[in-house]
C-alpha cells in the first residue's frame, strides 16, 4: 500500500468527521443551501481539471481537462450565486427591510 | 520541473482553502453567520483556482481560458435561476461535478496508460465508475423534475436484477482492469457500462422520492471527487469530497427517516407501484366542502394557525399568494406559523427556500417535530398541496403503505382545511383518512388561486 494512500485515508477520515459533526449542526431551514454550497466547495475538483488541460501531454487530455474544467467552473461560480441568493431571502422577523 | 519554492506557495494556497471549506460550512450552521459561509468559500475557491494557474505544471492556457469562459457563461445563468427550479438546477450540478471528476479520473488512466500500477488502477477505476453513474443518474434526476422526463416511477419485471448485474458488470471490468492495467480495451468498455448502470439506477425512482436520490447523489459526487483526491495525492480534494459527500450522506439519512424507509427501499423499491389495494377499497364517503368566504370566516376568526405547504404549492406557484395570506392574518391578531415536513418538495429544505423567498420571516418556518407538539392548542391547520405527510394512516393503520412514516399531526388541529385540486389520492396512491373527518373542510381549487380568493375576502370583509 503506498504511503500516500494512507496520508489521504488520514486526511479522509479526518475530514469526514468534521464534515459529519458540522453538517449535523446545520438547522433543515438550511439544508437547500448546504447542499449548494458543498456543491460549489466540491467544485474544487477544478484545480485538478487545470492542471490536466494545461499539461499539454495528448490531445486527448487537453479535451478531457477542457470539458472538466468548464463543467466544475460551471458548478463553482453557480452555486456560490445561488447559495448567496437564497441565504439572501432568509431574513428574521420584520424589522428591517 | 517544480522549483521548490513555488510549490510550498501552492500547497500553503490549497492548505489555507481547506481551511476555508470547513469555517464555510460551520458558518453555514445559522441564517445569522451564513452568509459569511459563501464568502469563506469563495475566498477558498478563488485561492486554490489563482494558485492552480501558477503551477509550473501548466505551460498551455488557451483551453483553460475558453473552458473557464465557458463555465462562467453556463454556471452564472444556473444560479440565476427561479427558486421553484433549484431541485433540477441542484441534481444538474451533482451531474456537471460527477462529469468533471470522471473525466479527470479517464485523463489519468490515458496519460499513464499502459503503465498504471495495480493500486492506482483499483483508485482510479473505482472513481470513474462512481463519477460515471452520478453523471448519468444526476441527468435523469434533473430531466425527472424539469418535467422532461416522466416523473412517476419507470419500472419492468427484473429490473433489479438487471440494473444489479449492470453494476457487477462495471466493478468487474474494473477488477480486470486491476489484475492487468495494460489491457486498456476495457476501460471504455467499463466507463460506458457505468454509464448505463446511472440511468438504470433512476429511472425507476419516483418523484416524491427525490429528496433522498438527490442528497444520495449528492453523495456519490462528493465521494467522487474525495477518490480523485487519492488518485491525484490532493488533500484540498479529498476534504472537499469529505465534506460534500458526507454532507450528502447525512441528508439522505434524514430523508429516509423522515418516510420511514430504508435506502434499500428507495433505491429498489419503485414505491409507486405498491398500492393498487388503497383505491381498491374505496367506499362512498362524505367529504365537506367550503367556500373562500367560510374559510376566510374561520381563519379570521381563530387565535393560532397552522400552514402546511408541500410540493403542491410550488407548482401552482402559491408562495407569493400564501405571504399575502400571512401578511394579512397577522395584522388580524392570527399567529401564523408554518410546518414543514422534512420530505415536502422535491429536495431537503424546498419549501424553507420557497418560503423564504417570498419574504416569510424564518423563525416562522418550524420543523416537525416542534410544530406537532403545537397542534392539539391550534385552531386551524391550512394544507396546501401537500397529502401524505399529513395522513393519519401513517399513526394508525399498520396495513397502509406510508405506515410509520413521522407525519404532522395536523389532525390534532381544532379544524384542518385542505387546499386541494379533486379527491384524486397523493403520489403515493393512497387515500387521506384525513379528509373525512368531522373537522376538515375541502377546499377544492387551483391553491394559487383559493389562497387568492381567502385574501381578497379577508381584506375586504375585515376592513383592515
Amino acid at each position: 500500500m503506498p504511503s500516500d494512500f494512507l496520508s489521504n485515508l488520514y486526511v479522509f477520515i479526518l475530514a469526514g468527521f468534521v464534515g459529519f459533526e458540522l453538517i449535523k449542526r446545520v438547522s433543515p431551514l438550511l439544508h437547500t443551501p448546504l447542499m449548494s454550497l458543498t456543491n460549489a466547495l466540491d467544485a474544487i475538483v477544478v484545480v485538478a481539471a487545470i492542471i490536466i488541460a494545461g499539461r499539454q501531454e495528448t490531445p486527448l487530455a487537453t479535451v478531457l481537462g477542457a470539458i472538466a474544467v468548464a463543467a466544475s467552473f460551471s458548478n463553482m461560480v453557480g452555486g456560490f450565486v445561488i447559495t448567496d441568493r437564497m441565504l439572501r431571502m432568509f431574513k428574521a422577523g420584520k424589522h428591517g427591510k | 520541473m517544480t522549483s521548490f519554492g513555488t510549490e510550498h506557495l501552492l500547497d500553503t494556497a490549497y492548505l489555507a482553502a481547506t481551511v476555508l471549506f470547513i469555517l464555510a460550512i460551520k458558518w453555514l450552521s445559522s441564517p445569522v453567520t451564513s452568509r459569511r459561509g459563501v464568502l469563506a468559500g469563495e475566498i477558498a475557491a478563488a485561492l486554490a483556482v489563482g494558485a492552480t494557474l501558477f503551477n509550473p505544471e501548466v505551460v498551455a492556457y488557451k483551453w483553460i481560458i475558453i473552458s473557464l469562459v465557458i463555465g462562467a457563461g453556463v454556471g452564472i445563468p444556473l444560479g440565476m435561476v427561479h427558486m421553484t427550479a433549484v431541485p433540477q438546477r441542484t441534481a444538474l450540478s451533482h451531474a456537471f461535478g460527477a462529469l468533471s471528476a470522471a473525466m479527470v479520473g479517464i485523463a489519468e488512466f490515458y496519460v499513464g496508460a499502459p503503465n498504471v500500477s495495480r493500486f492506482a488502477m483499483g483508485e482510479i477505476g473505482l472513481e470513474v465508475i462512481i463519477g460515471s453513474l452520478t453523471f448519468t443518474g444526476s441527468l435523469i434526476a434533473a430531466g425527472k423534475l424539469q418535467e422532461i422526463l416522466p416523473q412517476r416511477p419507470i419500472v419492468y419485471k427484473g429490473q433489479n436484477f438487471v440494473s444489479l448485474s449492470v453494476l457487477a458488470a462495471a466493478l468487474l471490468l474494473a477488477a480486470a482492469l486491476v489484475v492487468n492495467p495494460a489491457n486498456t480495451i476495457l476501460f471504455p468498455i467499463m466507463v460506458v457500462v457505468a454509464l448505463v448502470f446511472g440511468v438504470l439506477l433512476v429511472t425507476p425512482i419516483g418523484g416524491a422520492d427525490m429528496p433522498t436520490v438527490i442528497s444520495l447523489l449528492n453523495s456519490y459526487a462528493g465521494f467522487s471527487a474525495a477518490l480523485l483526491g487519492f488518485v491525484l495525492n490532493s488533500k484540498v480534494l479529498v476534504v472537499a469530497g469529505a465534506l460534500d459527500g458526507s454532507s450528502g450522506f447525512i441528508l439522505s439519512v434524514i430523508m429516509c427517516k423522515a418516510m420511514n424507509r430504508s435506502f434499500t427501499n428507495v433505491m429498489f423499491g419503485a414505491f409507486g407501484q405498491v398500492q393498487a389495494t388503497g383505491t381498491a377499497v374505496k367506499e362512498e364517503r362524505s367529504v365537506r366542502s367550503a367556500s373562500p368566504e367560510e374559510a376566510a370566516g374561520i381563519l379570521e376568526a381563530a387565535r393560532s394557525a397552522v400552514i402546511v405547504p408541500g410540493y403542491g404549492m410550488a407548482v401552482a406557484q402559491a408562495q407569493h399568494k400564501v405571504r399575502e395570506l400571512f401578511d394579512v392574518l397577522t395584522r388580524k391578531g392570527v399567529d401564523v406559523k408554518f410546518g414543514i415536513h422534512p420530505v415536502a418538495g422535491r429536495m431537503p429544505g424546498h419549501m424553507n427556500v420557497l418560503l423564504a423567498e417570498a419574504d416569510i420571516p424564518y423563525e416562522r418556518l418550524v420543523e416537525m417535530e416542534d410544530i406537532n407538539s403545537d397542534m392539539p392548542q391550534t385552531d386551524v391547520a391550512l394544507i396546501i398541496g401537500a397529502n401524505d405527510v399529513t395522513n393519519p394512516a401513517a399513526r394508525t393503520d399498520a396495513s397502509s403503505p406510508i405506515y410509520g412514516m413521522p407525519i404532522l399531526d395536523v389532525d390534532k388541529a381544532r379544524t384542518v382545511m385542505v387546499i386541494k385540486r379533486g379527491m384524486s389520492p397523493g403520489f403515493a396512491g393512497i387515500d387521506n383518512p384525513l379528509y373525512y373527518l368531522d373537522k376538515t373542510l375541502m377546499l377544492f381549487g387551483d391553491a394559487k388561486a383559493f389562497v387568492g380568493s381567502i385574501v381578497r375576502e379577508l381584506v375586504g370583509g375585515g376592513g383592515s
